[in-house]
């Protein structure tokens, strides 16, 4: 990484040479750490997602020692655990004409041409390295009566090249990485520390040397030291209050880091996904998730007559009961050649379009996922093998059959492409902290595709860290172990707990989550789907008052060194807060429209998102400069020199 | 469209591990129908806030019935009334008006109380530390499709993996077992030809260590397939003890 300061500009260390060679030329040249210095070689990964979970037992297996931190009781409990529709390869075992390049050029055009060539290319080059050693473990995707592997298509692809586990494939690959990662505790290469949440980097002499942690057992602050730091936390959609993400998934240790100085690279890139079960109430607490692969062979539709649409929002219509030529079709209608499989962010913004006019159904925003065409062309039984578990999902939480009659689906925050900014190597611009997984930023530009997210986990864990990393612990084989009895971790403890300190004495009159809803609503309303320059001014400014009510009015129950569940969620809310202006303020600088960041000021005469590549053809890269100021940004440059970039064409 | 219901709750709450616990009864109002079983407890938790108490602990985290998270024992049933749902996707449709619902932790011997409602449910992870996986590092390894795999074969290894390891089976065994979870792992592996090699091992090793942290044995009630969310079926407790007594047959 070098940044450059006058320009305002950061490269990310691009190894030289063509796009298909890039990356066996980096590892043809890297420094490599031999077995003996390994054992001396201590790594802190935070997480045991797909990321987490894969890099620490890849690490463990290579011989360094690792310390793995988890916010949940055990690591199998992880939110990579509830993907469900699949895993991208380009193995072309259906022979469909994929190839390692066709699943990068889709990739970079899902993203909206605005992720970086090099690493996308990487990406698809280990993709089928995953699937083989995701067998090996033992996980049982889904097979042909032939015995081999099947696939199933995804969006913004043509060819069929996502591998499955029934509705399951995040929890099969999760407990894949979690068995790795569980023989390497039995080993002893990995010590595992379950309900801890970082609180704080620990910086020595520049480097990242060690975290600070908050035992939610106990309440009491714990300190950990290594030679190098890698955060695969995931991401920070829960911003919004209501996404799919669990519960627990936080933004808190991306942004610990980000305000010790590593940049923040796109965060106004959410993912918004068309498939959720929409909102029914005030007190709902998450937005479930029906998979995309159910967009396989389901058919979405709105009535075609405004009046139907009424009729149907006041219970007088059961939507089985409109005739085949009064439904509007509408992807099927606006973009024929990809139809019910175009992207989450363009299926996404058709739905809000429909829904907007007035058409829309239940609430008002919900539309249809029909399975009746498919029922009668497949059988029921089919059907049932293809999607039994979401189904009953669904009708678990609705209370509907949706064998009988269609399903309601509306789009819900689910995903942040955005994220703390990584080079190449997938290190930050702190020397010795990396970032993996969702919680970098680094692959899937202003949009992700169906079933990319498991892979660049995995990729990023299994692949592609354990060699990055040695390239700088090459270098740290003199350092001995790091003490953390050293000033900087007592200061990082001491920051902490005036920070607890501070939150348990306010003592004022609103909850947790009635701050967190307020915010939430707030980045629904002008950070979400549609967004435009007032709106966002507008969300800033209201964002701080909620910062001021809840720095003033936060009542938290309990003690500050103790088990405080209440506690727990305020340390992440204040960082959300944040987060969320953040957000906002990176998408009212980008003016112009592209993949999840749609600004409305911007768009094609068809409604399509308008990219201005003259101006924005660039990660924002966002630097802390203090509590109160302004960030700076710091521009990377996206250079296209194998891909031709146009206009996102899925008609 | 909504509708809304007066409850009545009894709650265990305890302190900690040593402490000692005991029911407390609340009154709740106004619960939609169409909330999950959580969002009552989260509006409960808002109520308590509000009077200046603190909230009853209980362990969550997807809500969608996947991470295995959440562990209530509400009126005697390990995750509810409903059938093959997890308590976090029972919704409150379930209850009738003025209802009194009792909510319980697993107990469990293996499971010691945390707070509250939270258990400590870290035997399991233990339980798989000590040989539940196949034993590869990550790279050089053949072709995905080098070895085909009957359909029928990787869906019963699939019905197995299915497990979320909540620890409904534990909870709901009159012994305190943990065979269904055992079984479920090495059924899983051993039905693969990647997870055969060790397949004993694998078995031995597991059920020592379920064994050595106070798991209770099995005496085929079947309690713990009735009550799992996921429907994991006791004949993978026969494939365990095949595995097993191959082992014993090796000593």
């Amino acid at each position: 990484m070098s940044t450059d300061k006058k320009t305002k500009t950061i490269v990310a260390k691009i190894p030289e040479g063509a796009l298909s060679e890039k990356w066996s030329n980096y590892k043809a040249q890297q420094k490599l750490v031999n077995p003996s210095n390994k054992r001396r070689l201590d790594v802190i990964v935070v997480g045991t997602g797909l990321a987490g979970a894969s890099a620490a037992a890849a690490l463990g297996e290579l011989g360094f020692n690792v310390l793995n931190f988890c916010i949940q009781d055990s690591p199998r409990r992880a939110h990579s655990i509830a993907a469900q529709g699949g895993i991208n390869a380009a193995k072309n075992y259906q022979n469909d004409g994929d190839s390692v390049y066709r699943l990068f050029y889709d990739t970079i055009k899902g993203g909206d041409y605005r992720a970086r060539e090099a690493n996308v290319y990487r990406l698809a080059e280990v993709s089928n390295s995953i699937i083989d050693q995701c067998v090996a473990q033992g996980v049982p995707f889904a097979r042909e009566y032939g015995g081999l592997l099947d696939n199933r298509s995804f969006g913004g692809a043509q060819v069929s090249r996502t591998f499955y586990a029934r509705g399951q494939t995040g929890q099969q690959l999760l407990l894949g990485a979690y068995s790795a990662l569980s023989r390497q505790v039995h080993k002893g290469s990995v010590k595992l520390y379950t309900r801890r949440e970082m609180l704080d980097l620990v910086i020595v002499d520049g480097k990242a040397r060690g975290i600070i942690v908050r035992n939610l057992i106990t309440g009491k602050i714990e300190r950990y030291s290594a030679h190098a730091v890698v955060i695969g936390t995931g991401g920070y959609g829960n911003a919004f209050f209501l996404s799919t993400n669990a519960m627990e998934s936080n933004g808190s240790a991306a942004w610990q880091v980000y305000k010790k100085g590593a940049y923040f690279a796109n965060p106004c890139y959410a993912q918004i996904h068309p498939t959720c079960i929409p909102v029914q109430g005030e007190m709902q607490s998450k937005l479930t998730l029906m998979s995309e692969s159910l967009r396989n062979d389901g058919r979405i539709w709105v009535p075609k007559k405004k009046e139907d649409a009424q009729a149907v929002r006041a219970g007088k219509l059961k939507p089985t009961e409109i005739a085949e030529e009064d439904r509007d079709y509408y992807l099927e209608r606006r973009y024929p050649a990809f139809g019910n499989l175009v992207p989450r962010d363009v299926a996404s913004r058709a739905a809000k379009e429909r829904c907007d006019a007035g058409y829309g159904v239940g609430s008002g925003l919900a539309v249809y996922l029909d399975f009746k065409d498919a029922i009668e062309r497949l059988g029921k039984d089919v059907v049932e093998t293809r999607y039994g578990n979401l189904f009953q999902m669904y009708e678990k939480i609705v209370d509907d059959n949706p064998y009988e009659t269609p399903m309601m689906i509306y789009p819900a925050i689910h995903y942040t492409m955005g994220g703390i900014w990584v080079d190449y190597e997938l290190q930050t611009t702190i020397p010795g902290l990396y970032s993996i997984g969702e919680a970098n930023f680094s692959d899937h530009g202003a949009n992700r595709l169906g079933a990319s997210a498991l892979m660049q986990g995995l990729a990023d864990g299994y692949f592609v860290l354990p060699y990055t990393i040695q390239n700088y612990l090459a270098d740290e084989i003199r350092t001995p172990r790091i003490s953390t009895d050293l000033p900087e971790f007592a200061e990082a403890e001491r920051n902490i707990l005036e920070r607890i300190e501070r939150l348990m004495s306010i003592k004022g009159k609103r909850s947790v989550d009635s701050l967190h809803k307020q915010l939430g609503h707030i980045m629904w309303d002008f950070v979400g789907m549609g967004r435009n320059k007032k709106g966002l001014l507008k969300a800033i400014d209201e964002i701080k008052q909620v910062k001021k009510e809840f720095w003033s009015n936060v009542f938290i129950p309990g003690e500050g060194l103790d088990l405080n569940v209440e506690l727990e969620k305020a340390l992440r809310l204040a960082d959300f807060i944040e987060i969320g202006e953040l957000m906002a303020r990176d998408a009212l600088h980008r003016e112009e429209s592209c993949g999840g960041h749609f600004r409305e000021e911007y768009q094609t005469p068809e409604g399509e998102a308008l990219r201005q590549d003259d101006k924005f053809n660039y990660v924002a890269c966002w630097k802390y400069m203090g509590e109160d100021k302004e960030p700076e940004m710091y521009k990377e440059e996206l250079k296209y020199e194998f891909v031709q970039v146009q206009q996102r064409n899925y008609k | 469209m909504e509708k809304t219901i007066n409850i009545n709750l009894r709650v265990w709450r305890q302190r900690g591990p040593k402490a000692k616990g005991a029911f407390e009864s609340y009154k709740l109002d106004g619960v939609s129908t169409d909330s999950s079983f959580l969002e009552m407890l989260d509006q409960l938790n808002e109520q308590l806030i509000s009077e200046g108490k603190e909230p009853i602990v209980f362990d969550h985290d997807c809500r969608e019935g996947i991470c295995g998270m959440c562990s209530l024992y509400i009126n005697g049933h390990p995750h509810g009334p409903d059938e093959d749902i997890t308590t976090c996707q029972l919704h409150m449709r379930k209850f009738k008006d003025g209802e009194t619902i009792t909510i319980e932790p697993w107990r469990s011997h293996g499971f010691p109380v945390i707070r509250d409602l939270m258990v400590d449910r870290s035997a399991f992870d233990k339980i798989i530390q000590a040989g539940g996986y196949v034993s590869v590092n990550t790279g050089g390894i053949p072709d995905a499709n080098a070895i085909p795999i009957p359909k029928p074969v990787a869906d019963m290894s699939m019905d197995a993996a299915a497990c979320i390891g909540c620890g409904a089976c534990v909870a709901a065994c009159k012994n305190g077992s943990a065979m269904l979870f055992v079984a479920a792992k090495v059924s899983q592996l051993a039905l693969l030809p990647q997870g055969k090699v060790e397949a004993a091992r694998r078995a031995k090793a597991m059920v020592q260590k379920m064994d050595e942290l106070g798991f209770g044995n099995c005496t085929n009630t079947g309690a713990c397939e009735a009550e799992c969310p996921k429907n994991i079926s006791i004949t993978h407790i026969a494939r365990l003890n095949r595995e097993f007594l191959k082992a014993k047959f090796k000593d």
